[in-house]
């Protein structure tokens, strides 16, 4: 098998214009007769569902959580990049575009990039226009801060919930087409399986978390909207019920799964306090400014920061990373925090965790300057931690923050199986190895309000899809399947829960599929996370039934996925033995001990074809060409 | 530290609830309010002849999605102001203590299951009219209309709504009031929101009405409980602005 991107012909610039004009357009009145089902209501899914309304199609958008505010998408703190160029420092949809795919670390689509950067002004428009209070200057002109290392002011943001504000826009636009009765809004209703009839997306099959009721949703199209898959490490910054189900069960339908060792690990993070311990809380990066990194220089030291005298002190990055010191790129930061700790010098009661320390700072500009830089931010670790950064040192760990792999989609935001699209962080489009600060937000609105709109009314108007029936056969097997995953589950009555299980994939995957990967430990992982499953799968305890609302099944089908996932993030970090983004191989690194990549070797994207539970997928390769950019090559000394 | 839970259980809004009393064992002070109590949960997950998980909610864990919703010790997302319940931990506890645990009561919002309750009133209230009529594409250039700084602040002080409910649940009225003027103040602040602004506060308090939500008799209660520090002073403002609609009124 073979992946055609269909990425369309001419100059950069001019390939998403002529391919809008090249689309074919869904006559108005067939619009009304063509159903799109929409699974996920975040940026992605909440933009999406209400511009194809407006559109005309009748749209089914489908989510887990009690109403569409909720998504995780709610809980983006920074911004939003925009090529706008209002500060006029230099911008431009070019700049954006090359910036992404150099973050990216050259291993993204140049052709969908540059859209993404072109529609990005779109955006900020649309959101200003539905009330979206962004932060502004004294003259009524929006605000821009510059944000993760880029070297122009494009990231507009609303105080410190700039993902709030911006889903509750979405959220407000899907809101009035529900009110208008053009979209039937499913909430608590959770995607079990996709339905793939004569090699197109015919529907998906649900169950209704309170009542437990299974269901078949017939459509003409199925967009998944769902999401990252963090959560596989157990312990990230991702909501707590972020979960790979809807990709994962896609994937074993048949659509490919592209690059998904692809993982980004955020450096200053609140560490981790104990077992019971349920996520990790992110700080933001500028603390990184002023705040100086150190561990002491002796391993199980266990005296108070304050008591360690400075010649005691190991200031790491300064001292690996003289000129970038602090303020080393992430994954650098990222690896050298789990170096020390695994060296035994990680500080607190569990060892996990090194100094973000102020006091420098704080007697070089006052306390005074230091609050009004980053007294939210303080006073946040307060109520999280109990401990007071103006008087001890704050402690960081790393923690997995963003999934930059997800399905294959072609140029349309189509996957391999016709009729099935994704958008969002649940495709892998355009971040390539690694995402740039405030650029999620942007790609997920970019699909759901500017390119899907139009690719799928293609898809639409090319196929004359007929919506399928649901008593069909192919509804019925699909249905039997997931319903029988169910009753699997429910049957086990193991000892022990599925968050038990979680957690302990969790362990493997951070140990071997981390930070830093090497061939030894992935192999090792490969043999853990079978072995893992298969106790699942005779000592999981799920009580209750069914025809309820019932938490713990809806746990345990969650963790299950997990389980198989994982497997397939070791083996795509196994095959690819350079370093590149976020995917640092040990086997790959300058004699400095940087990350190397490879680009005669792996200048592909990995996609992956399901063969069975217990078999190796395919890997399809996906070259990737450059033509508009040269691949450069990171240095931090 | 070691506590005495009294939670409320009920199996579905058809039947009757009642408390139920739990040991939570070994807790340590650095825990989350929801740690402490998944160590309880997962020992009722795992033991067939027991009452099963407590159903409860929660998702992001930092206050902003509005999912998590408890009432401790009678108090809507416990003793601490300022924060939501996923944003409690148990320093704010003294070993030994007896809490109290219940869901967000309200005739609006019926119980789901056990500490679980149904805030799909608020979405309506939202449909009525919580938006801008503007479609997607052909919008104007965002800086096309400055806005004022303080302008845009105050909208935002009002935007910071998370929809938790805890107002509702706070409320002896059970009124809605608090969180419906959010979004009214929210939108009228703004150039965007103005054109529909009185078919905006007529529709949204004719919903928030029709859900059963209560009047509002200026008990303040919400104020003191919303983790986001909504003011008042927008619950006045949406009166004023509902008087003004009302006076011209087409219907
Ligand atoms: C703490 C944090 C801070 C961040 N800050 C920034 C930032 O400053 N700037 C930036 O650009 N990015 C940021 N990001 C990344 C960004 O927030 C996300 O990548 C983005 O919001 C994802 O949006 P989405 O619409 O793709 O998915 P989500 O918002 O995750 O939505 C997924 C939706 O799918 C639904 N769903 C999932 N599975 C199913 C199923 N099986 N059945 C039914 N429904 C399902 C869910 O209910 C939900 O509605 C941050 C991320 C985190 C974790
Ligand atoms: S007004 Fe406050 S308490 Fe009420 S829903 Fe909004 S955030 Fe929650
Ligand atoms: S869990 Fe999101 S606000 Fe508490």
């Amino acid at each position: 098998m073979s992946l055609d991107s269909k990425i369309p012909p001419g100059p950069l610039a001019d390939k998403w214009t002529n391919h809008k004009f090249k689309s074919k357009l869904v006559n108005p009145s067939n619009k009304r007769k063509q159903k799109v089902i929409v699974v996920g209501s975040g940026l992605a899914g909440a933009s999406a569902s209400a511009t194809l309304a407006e559109l005309g199609y009748q749209v089914h958008c489908f989510t887990f959580h009690d109403s569409p505010r909720r998504a995780h998408s709610i809980a983006a703190q920074g911004g939003i990049n925009a090529a706008k160029n209002y500060q006029n420092d230099g911008d431009s949809v070019y700049r954006l575009f090359y910036d992404t795919v150099k973050g990216g670390d050259f291993r993204s689509r140049e052709a969908n990039v540059y859209r993404l950067a072109e529609v990005s002004s779109n955006i900020i428009d649309q959101c200003v226009a539905q009330g979206v209070p962004f932060a502004r200057e004294y003259g009524g002109h929006l605000a821009n801060r510059s944000f993760g290392g880029a070297q122009v002011s494009r990231t507009f943001y609303a105080r410190g919930q700039t993902g709030q504000q911006l889903l509750l826009g979405a959220y407000s636009a899907l809101s009035r087409q529900i009110s208008l009765g053009a979209v039937t809004m499913h909430t608590r209703v959770e995607l079990l399986d996709i339905v793939v009839d004569d090699g197109h997306a015919k529907g998906i099959i649900t169950r209704n978390l309170e009542t437990g009721e299974i269901a078949c949703h017939a459509g003409s199209a199925v967009v998944l909207a769902t999401g990252g898959y963090s959560n596989v490490f157990y312990l990230s910054t991702n909501a707590k019920n972020c979960n790979v189900t809807a990709t994962y069960r896609a994937y074993k339908r048949g659509a490919c799964f592209a690059n998904p060792c692809y993982t980004q690990i955020h450096p200053t993070c609140i560490p981790p306090t104990g077992d019971a311990q349920a996520k990790l809380t992110l700080m933001s990066e500028s603390l990184r400014n002023d705040g100086r990194i150190w561990v002491p220089k002796k391993a199980g030291d266990k005296r108070p920061a304050n008591s360690i005298p400075e010649d005691e002190r190991d200031y790491y990055l300064e001292r690996k990373y003289p000129s970038f010191g602090n303020l080393a790129p992430r994954d650098i930061a990222s690896r050298s925090a789990k170096e020390v700790c695994d060296a035994g010098h990680g500080v607190g009661a569990t060892g996990v965790g090194v100094y973000l320390d102020f006091s420098h700072a704080i007697k070089r500009l006052g306390e005074d300057t230091i609050r009004a830089r980053y007294g939210n931010l303080f006073h946040m670790y307060q109520k999280i931690t109990g401990d007071n950064p103006y008087e001890v040192p704050m402690k960081i760990y790393p923690a997995p923050h963003y999934t930059m792999g997800g399905l294959w989609v072609d140029y349309n935001l189509m996957s391999s199986i016709p009729g099935l699209f994704v958008i969002g962080e649940a495709n892998f489009s355009d971040h390539g190895a690694n995402r740039l600060g405030a650029s999620a937000l942007m790609q997920g609105l970019a699909d759901g309000y500017f390119v899907l709109p139009y690719t799928i009314g293609n898809y639409l108007a090319t196929e004359k899809v007929e919506i399928a029936d649901t008593d069909g056969e192919a509804f019925k097997q699909t249905k039997e399947e997931a319903v029988s995953v169910i009753n699997k589950l429910l049957s086990v009555k193991g000892t022990k829960s599925s968050s038990h299980f979680h957690r302990e994939l969790g362990k493997i995957m951070w140990e071997y599929c981390g930070m830093s990967r090497d061939d030894a430990g992935l192999k090792k992982a490969l043999e853990q996370i079978p072995q893992l499953r298969e106790e699942f799968w005779n000592d999981v305890s799920v009580l209750g039934d069914n025809d309820s609302y019932n938490q713990a099944l809806e746990r345990a089908q969650r963790v299950a996925d997990f389980l198989e996932f994982g497997e397939l993030m070791c083996l795509d970090a196994l095959t690819r033995t350079e370093s590149c983004g976020g995917h640092f191989r040990a086997e790959s690194q300058t004699d400095e001990g940087e990350a190397q990549r490879k680009d005669d070797e792996f200048s592909y994207v990995s996609a992956w074809k399901f063969q069975g539970v217990e078999k190796t997928p395919e890997l399809i390769r996906e070259e990737l060409n450059f033509e508009n950019v040269e691949l450069a090559v990171r240095s931090y000394k | 530290m070691d506590f005495t839970l009294h939670i409320w259980r009920q199996d579905n809004n058809k039947s009757s609830g009642s408390f139920k009393t739990y040991r939570a064992l070994d807790i340590t002070p650095e825990m989350s309010f929801f740690e402490m109590i998944e160590t309880v949960n997962e020992k009722l997950e795992c033991n067939g002849a027991g009452d099963g998980r407590i159903a409860l909610e929660y998702d992001c864990l930092e206050g902003i999605c509005g999912t998590c919703s408890l009432v401790i010790n009678g108090v809507a997302h416990g003793p601490n102001r300022g924060v939501t319940t996923c944003q409690l931990h148990m320093r704010s506890f003294n070993d030994g203590d007896h809490i109290t645990i219940e869901p967000f009561r309200a005739k609006a919002f019926p119980v789901t299951k056990d500490l679980v309750v149904d805030r799909s009133a608020f979405d309506r209230i939202i449909q009525a009219g919580g938006y801008v009529s503007v479609n997607t594409g052909g919008a104007p250039d965002a800086n096309a209309l400055p806005i004022m700084r303080d302008v845009a602040d105050r909208a935002m002080d009002a935007a910071e709504c998370i929809g938790c409910g805890a107002c509702v649940a706070a409320c002896k009225n059970g009124s809605a009031m608090l969180f419906t003027s959010a979004k009214v103040s929210h939108l009228g602040a703004l150039p965007q929101g103005a054109p529909e602004r009185s078919k905006r506060v007529l529709k949204m308090v004719d919903q928030m009405d029709a859900e059963g939500f209560g009047s509002c008799t200026n008990q303040y209660e919400c104020e003191a409980v919303c983790p986001k520090g909504i003011s008042t002073k927008f619950i006045a403002q949406m009166n004023r602005d509902y008087m003004r609609a009302s006076l011209s009124r087409e219907d």
